[in-house]
């Protein structure tokens, strides 16, 4: 098992879910892929989005993200290829905010594999967005008393 | 109020030593600071100490138990000395993914 099948990054251009995805499908021993993919929504809070940015600490967020991977890989030891990437700067509707892969053998170490670096990614990473209503309002997610945003 | 120390020249041996620092904003903190870098020469002990000088100073919206803090590059406690020559980052509660 090489490093590269262990990849986590802070992608400052669109990220490819395909190329990411055919990474995962190289090893022909893997039965099990399961890929999450969070898009920006076009709603929160019942109002209209027009753009999310993202702003990461990269320093701190590439060494935490790589450590979200060594934990899951701990814990799902079956898991032979996991891959997370996250967006930074400006976010239209529709487009791919992180990416979350996983692959194994059979499904079910795929699945939680997946699921434990999505969460943790979302709690963890110093990684902070900024929504933008179509009416011209704008707030930090999570820094005001309204929490929620319109991301997975 | 004034004692012989301050004029001795005491007063000042009496505090912690001054340090040279950097302080990074990310995110609301940047907005509300008006620069994402600066240095600074700080006397105090604790990173937490640190946060509250600079919040009054700033008027920084977010209290200091909704943020983490980490000092170069690692995260830290907020009872962790403020280290001559670090870098430091207070982080607003985040919101990847």
């Amino acid at each position: 098992m090489s490093d590269l099948d262990f990849q986590f990054e802070i992608c400052q251009n669109k990220i490819n879910p395909e190329c990411l995805a055919e990474k995962l499908r190289s090893d022909k021993s893997l039965g099990g892929i399961v890929v999450f993919e969070g898009r920006v929504r076009n709603q929160s809070e019942g109002k209209k989005v027009l753009k999310l940015e993202y702003e990461a600490y990269k320093a701190l967020a590439i060494q935490e993200g790589v450590k979200i991977l060594d934990e899951a890989r701990a814990k799902h030891p079956e898991i032979k290829s996991l891959i997370c990437v996250h967006a930074e700067g400006e976010l239209e509707p529709g487009e791919l905010a992180v990416f979350v892969g996983a692959a194994s053998a059979h499904r079910d170490e795929a699945f939680l594999g997946c699921r434990y670096v999505i969460e943790a990614v979302k709690h963890r990473l110093p990684i902070w967005k900024k929504e933008t209503f179509e009416t011209g309002e704008a707030h930090w997610v999570n820094c005001s008393e309204h929490h929620g945003a319109a991301c997975n | 109020m004034w004692d012989n120390n301050y004029f001795s020249g005491n007063y000042m041996s009496a505090q912690a030593p001054t340090k040279q620092i950097k302080v990074r904003y990310f995110a609301i903190l940047r907005e509300e600071r008006g620069l994402d870098l600066e240095e600074i020469s700080t006397n105090c002990e604790t990173l937490e100490q640190l946060y509250k000088e600079l919040s009054n100073r700033y008027r920084f919206s977010l209290e200091a138990s909704r943020l983490a803090v980490s000092q170069n590059d690692n995260f830290a406690a907020w009872t962790d000395p403020v280290k001559h020559g670090s870098t430091i980052v207070f982080i607003p509660p985040v919101a990847g993914g």
